[in-house]
């Protein structure tokens, strides 16, 4: 059996909801991250949805370019969280606006 | 139809890239070298700079007498999909500007004292004169813009980084002023190709297809005009975008202030030439008044501001708007001795000029100041500074039997016969010149030194200092006492874009540009 | 020997060029004899080509020789060329024969100056310009000669330049002659695009046809560079500070030669002239005018230079009149013979002046015919020329003048006799205050120390300039000074023999036929009146003599005969001052400090400020705070979005 196409947008844009409500309401800085990641894949969730429907192998590659583009930013998003903590306790976002203009 | 020549002239290989690229490679070369050896980078700044003065001669010596077209040229396709290509010739209009910018870089390098860092100074001079040398040679709209362009970031640096005190206030003001400039010129030029494109079907950077095609509307082409000619008239600079320069004059180094005089405005007049009357000749005669007006105005404002400036780079910065308004007023009579003789004016500004603000930079190095309150007397101290210093005024002054005379007279005449009074109005400019000259000469070398000289230890010129202006003053006495030669070559092109004006006008029979009316 | 012709102008260019690059090598008397040397050479090819001309028949005697094409373009073509007629021939004679006894004098009078090369350098290139101004074949060239003479004054009117005074006169003749020179490029370009050429023989073949008004804008223009260069009103105020150079300038370039180009200048533009009556009669007003404001002048100055200074206006007044009377042999005759007279009163007036230790006022002169002999004797020639007694050359050439101006308008002539009886005037109030009566030089200079006053703003350069030799008495210069003296005390006796106005002895006129074509002249009138004009000059010259004699004799403090207008040149100059110094300064500082600063500038820094007032507003959107740009991520996704839906949806 094969569900209706539509299930699964309606998955992707709840989830991608979820990414963006918690990334506006949360204070800690990886939970954001975790949150944009989510968003993300709701994107990827919407891609391969769609190729499906569309029948079109378009959709399907589009996904690898933002897993890697996802993957990098984990890195180096990462990377910029550690940073932060080990010059602060905690990594509260609120706490980091040192690009006020 | 312009006639272009491919003939390498007797090279061994393609003279044109070799002249802009030589002094680029220096460029990065120099960057490679270790900073601690100050005396090696000298040598290979100076070197470079004479090899490609050898190469730009050797051009000019072989450059065909009488011909109007294009010389030398060689093309290479660069982006297809735009019709940009790496294109480049030269004509009568180019050919000397080309050799008077090889000439001075190498004085401008080795004449003045460089301060700290020679290595990057070095650097950026000789990335500067090949993008000074590429805007000359270019016959592609896209390649002249790049190279156009490319030498803003060098003169930055020059002026920012070895300037006097208020330097990165005067280099950000060069800086953003001229670019906006050009950023006007960018769009008019895309607006160029892209109507002619519509046309022929033909996306084309190059200079002559868009030279020969000339689709554009008059309304639209005085709209491109005025683009075009913004960014060369802040480059030049004519009144009133010219407030940038009193400030860059003064806080570059001597290097820099000689380049700025006698190369970079260059880039302006010439720019009005090959591409507002060339692209636009309809325009050039319709907003011809404007230029002319803009041109005369700037004489006569120019050196009024001038006179009473107490700092002495300042009052000759000002007289610089003068003076290149004088070439716009001969460039827009549209003859061709206003052509001609504007042409040759560029180069004898650019000789004279860059000896004037050398000998400047000699007198402030000596003195340890600009203000000329502070000086005076100084004829008696340094008989052969004041001597070439007075034959450099004299030159800039318009005497005749030196440089400037022949150019200015010969413009004004051709403007005179199409637009009479606005040349009656920029000789008045012979008056006003020798007053500001001949004060900036009393209160620098006539009466008695000041307190502030009397008590600086100066010594005349020393062999190093004189075998730099010794070629710049027999430039000067060569172009004034026998200017034949440098005319048979410019004539022909000067000639051809009058030709094109009045064909694609109808309204400048060549009867009256050559001058000879029944 | 017409081939000697380019020697003319090559000697005094090579004496140039050799002192200018080894004047160092050769050592101080040396250069000076060089530079001499150079002219003398000048001179001799000069006669050879004049010999060369006589030779010719009347006709044909105007040959042209082209050296190289100087400045081509287009339909513009200028050579360098001399045309070689009976004009061109007699300047080139006069002007380097005059010149020959000034360097010989000068290397006298200029011994022991730091600056004897350079002087001689100066003197050098000069002589070719004026050389270069006279034989031109086209007037291009000649412009060339017209500010090569104009640089060289000025470099020779500011020769101390340490002294601020001869600094500020030498600028102000450059650029007093810079505004005729305006004129002249202007009537250059009017002639070009009216001809097509500016070669003499091709502009004056292409006459036919031409609108009075272009002839008459021609003519005045060109007056006006020839009222620059001569010192005509309106701008002869930079002659009397040119008085401020060392004293052989003042006698060659300030009297005899240069001053003169003017009017040589009008008498070859003659074929346009003929063209427009009306310039004429402006021409003949114009000197008229000044010679007698320029006469009025002298008679109350102090200075022996500038009463000569003045004197020098008035005298080219009157050739001026001349030329605006169609009698171009007169103008010639009297430029000739002024050459010879002004040169030796400048000269002689070096000659004193060198004897007291730069003494040039003449209230601290007096009784110097004693000591003085050669220079006294002199003086008193050209003293007696100047004023206008027979048999003097000075009679001769000025009642020629005189004579065509009462042709023209017997009130021009009116006003030339009443500057015929102020010339005689002041210049026997110069002579006797000088020359005779008690020696005040020794009073006023107490144990022979330079004396106060006005000696005392010339220090360094006449002070060294050649008497440290002698701290005493006052006595004659060397052979060298008082030779050149005596060679032009015999010309000013003899130079009426040129053209004397009987018996068919009128040889300049018919010298200079063929070139300025129809004269008048004072020859060409009925013999009575002649006789009648003569007679009557001489009886107003003899009174003047005789007045300045009765009020000055004995009696050298006369105030009131030296009334302050007079003095200070009817304060033209403070007008021109407050004027165009003042009051241009004053425009110039408010473009400056207004305009330039403010407006122009001020837009460009507006601009900028503007960009960064922009900044301040709009950096406050950047709060730092990552969850704000979240929001404004997703507030924009809405917008869009939602923007999007609607086109859609109608």
């Amino acid at each position: 059996m094969s569900l209706d196409g539509s299930y699964y947008l309606v998955l992707a844009a709840v989830l991608f909801t979820i990414g963006g409500i918690g990334l506006l309401v949360r204070r800690n800085v990886l939970v954001m991250f975790m949150c944009i990641e989510l968003m993300l894949n709701a994107a990827n969730l919407t891609f391969v949805t769609f190729s499906r429907m569309l029948n079109d192998i378009g959709g399907q590659s589009l996904v690898f370019f933002v897993l890697v583009v996802a993957a990098a930013e984990v890195v180096v998003g990462l990377g910029i969280i550690v940073a932060i903590f080990r010059r602060r306790a905690d990594a509260t976002a609120d706490d980091l606006n040192v690009l006020k203009g | 139809m312009i006639p272009v020549s491919t003939a390498s002239g007797g090279f061994p290989f393609p003279i044109l890239p070799a002249i802009v690229i030589a002094p680029a490679i220096a460029a990065v070369l120099l960057f490679f070298l270790p900073r601690g050896r100050p005396g090696l980078a000298k040598a290979v700044g100076i070197g470079a700079s004479l090899v490609t003065l050898g190469l730009a001669l050797a051009m000019a010596v072989r450059f065909e007498t009488g011909q109007p077209g294009y010389q030398f040229v060689v093309s290479h396709s660069w982006i297809p999909a735009f019709g940009v290509s790496w294109k480049l010739g030269v004509d009568g209009i180019s050919v000397f500007l080309v050799a008077v910018t090889a000439v001075l870089f190498p004085v401008a390098i080795a004449g003045p004292r460089t301060g700290e860092d020679p290595k990057g100074y070095m650097a950026w001079m000789l990335l500067l004169e090949a993008a000074c040398l590429g805007s000359f040679l270019s016959l592609d709209l896209f390649l002249f813009f790049l190279f156009f362009e490319l030498t803003l970031p060098p003169m930055y640096m020059l002026i920012g980084k070895w300037g006097f005190e208020n330097r990165s206030y005067a280099a950000i003001k060069f800086f953003i002023y001229t670019f906006a400039g050009s950023a006007l010129m960018l769009i008019a030029m895309l607006a160029l190709v892209f109507i002619d494109a519509r046309s022929t079907g033909v996306v084309t950077f190059d200079l002559i297809a868009n030279t020969t095609a000339q689709h554009v509307s008059s309304g639209i082409g005085a709209v491109l005009f005025l683009g075009f000619a913004a960014a060369f008239a802040v480059k030049i600079p004519v009144f009133p975008f010219h407030t940038w320069l009193p400030d860059a004059q003064v806080e570059a180094p001597t290097g820099g202030s000689m380049v700025l005089a006698g190369v970079l405005f260059n880039l302006g007049t010439y720019g009005l030439v090959r591409f507002c009357i060339e692209l636009f000749p309809r325009a050039s005669v319709d907003l011809a008044p404007l230029m002319l007006t803009l041109g005369a105005v700037g004489i006569v404002y120019g050196f009024l501001v001038a006179v009473v400036q107490t700092d002495l780079k300042r009052m000759i910065a000002y007289t610089l708007v003068a003076d290149l308004g004088v070439v716009v007023v001969g460039l827009f009579g549209l003859t061709t001795q206003g052509i001609s003789g504007g042409v040759y004016q560029m180069v004898n500004h650019g000789v004279s000029m860059a000896a004037m603000f050398l000998l400047i930079g000699m007198v402030v190095d000596r003195l340890g100041t600009r203000q000329l309150t502070a000086m005076g007397g100084l004829q008696a101290r340094t008989p052969i500074l004041a001597a070439v210093f007075i034959v450099v005024t004299l030159s800039i002054v318009g005497v005749p039997g030196l440089n400037g005379f022949v150019g200015e007279f010969v413009m004004l005449l051709g403007t005179f016969l199409t637009h009479r009074w606005w040349a009656v109005a920029a000789a008045v400019g012979m008056v006003l010149s020798a007053l500001v000259f001949l004060w900036a000469y009393q209160q620098v070398f006539h009466g008695r030194p000041t307190a502030h000289a009397a008590g600086v230890a100066v010594a005349d010129l020393g062999w190093r200092e004189l075998a730099a202006v010794a070629p710049l003053v027999f430039l000067i006495v060569l172009l004034g006492v026998y200017p034949r030669p440098f005319f048979e070559r410019i004539n022909p092109s000067a000639t051809r874009v009058v030709a094109h004006v009045g064909q694609v006008t109808g309204q400048y029979p060549p009867a009256v540009a050559e001058g000879a009316r029944p | 020997m017409i081939h000697a012709a380019p020697a003319i102008l090559l000697l005094p260019l090579v004496g140039f060029a050799v002192l200018t690059f080894s004047g160092r090598r050769l050592g101080d008397p040396a250069a000076g004899w060089l530079a001499t040397a150079a002219v003398a050479g000048s001179f001799v090819a000069s006669v050879l080509v004049f010999a060369a001309l006589v030779g010719h028949d009347s006709a044909h005697r105007s040959v042209e020789q082209v050296y190289y094409r100087w400045i081509p373009v287009g339909g513009f073509q200028v050579n360098v060329g001399v045309l070689l007629d009976p004009l061109s021939i007699t300047m080139a004679l006069f002007v380097t024969g005059v010149s020959t006894l000034i360097h010989l004098y000068s290397i006298s009078y200029m011994k022991a100056d730091p600056q004897f090369r350079k002087f001689f350098v100066y003197l050098n290139l000069f002589v070719f310009s004026m050389l270069a101004l006279v034989l031109s074949n086209n007037f291009l060239f000649t412009f060339l000669g017209w500010e090569g003479v104009g640089t060289c004054s000025y470099l020779l009117i500011a020769f101390w330049f340490d002294r601020d005074t001869a600094a500020s006169a030498g600028k102000k003749a450059f650029i007093v002659n810079r505004i005729g020179d305006f004129g002249f490029v202007i009537a250059l370009f009017l002639i070009f695009s009216r001809t097509g050429t500016l070669d003499y023989r091709g502009v004056f073949s292409h006459l036919g046809g031409v609108s009075g008004g272009w002839a008459t804008a021609v003519a005045l223009l060109l007056l006006a560079g020839a009222v620059g260069k001569s010192a005509q009103l309106p701008l002869w105020v930079w002659l009397p500070d040119a008085m401020e150079g060392p004293t052989p300038v003042s006698a060659l370039i300030h009297a005899a030669t240069m001053v003169t180009a003017g009017v040589f200048l009008m008498t070859r533009a003659s074929p346009i002239l003929h063209l427009t009556p009306v310039s004429l009669t402006i021409i003949a007003a114009l000197g008229a005018v000044t010679a007698l404001v320029a006469a009025t002048v002298a008679c109350a100055q102090d200075d022996i230079k500038r009463v000569l200074a003045y004197s020098t206006i008035s005298q080219l007044g009157y050739m001026f009149l001349g030329v605006g009377a169609t009698a171009y042999g007169a103008a010639t005759f009297h430029m000739v013979s002024h050459a010879f007279f002004k040169a030796l009163l400048f000269l002689a007036a070096g000659s004193v002046i060198h004897a007291l230790n730069n003494e040039q006022d003449m209230k601290r002169m007096g009784g110097l015919a004693k000591v003085l002999p050669v220079t006294a004797g002199t003086f008193a020639v050209a003293w007696l020329a100047i004023s206008g007694i027979p048999p003097f050359c000075g009679f001769w050439s000025k009642d020629a003048i005189l004579g065509a101006a009462y042709g023209k308008s017997p009130i021009l002539w009116a006003i030339g006799v009443v500057t015929v009886l102020l010339t005689a005037y002041y210049m026997t109030r110069l002579m006797v205050l000088t020359f005779t009566g008690q020696a005040r030089w020794e009073t006023a200079r107490p144990g022979g120390s330079p004396t106060p006053g006005h000696s005392a703003e010339r220090p360094a350069g006449e002070t060294q300039g050649g008497h440290g030799d002698h701290a005493g008495e006052p006595h004659e210069g060397p052979w060298i000074m008082t030779v050149p003296l005596i060679v032009l005390a015999g010309l000013s006796v003899v130079g009426g023999l040129l053209d004397l106005p009987f018996l068919n002895l009128e040889f300049l006129d018919h010298w200079l036929d063929p070139v300025v074509g129809h004269q008048t002249n004072l020859a060409y009138q009925s013999a009575g009146l002649k006789v009648g004009l003569l007679l009557a000059t001489l009886v107003v010259a003899l009174s003047g003599i005789a007045l300045a004699r009765g009020l000055w004799w004995r009696n050298w403090r006369r105030p009131e005969l030296e009334p302050a207008l007079l003095a200070n040149n009817y304060y033209a100059d403070d007008f021109y001052s407050r004027v165009f110094t003042s009051g241009g300064g004053a425009m110039s500082r408010f473009l400056a400090a207004a305009v330039d600063n403010r407006v122009i500038d001020g837009t460009v820094n507006g601009v900028a400020a503007l960009a960064r007032g922009g900044g301040t507003v709009l950096r406050r959107a950047q709060t730092g705070y990552v969850r704000n740009y979240a929001l404004g991520i997703a507030a924009g996704t809405v917008v869009i979005l939602g923007f999007m839906l609607s086109r859609a949806g109608s």
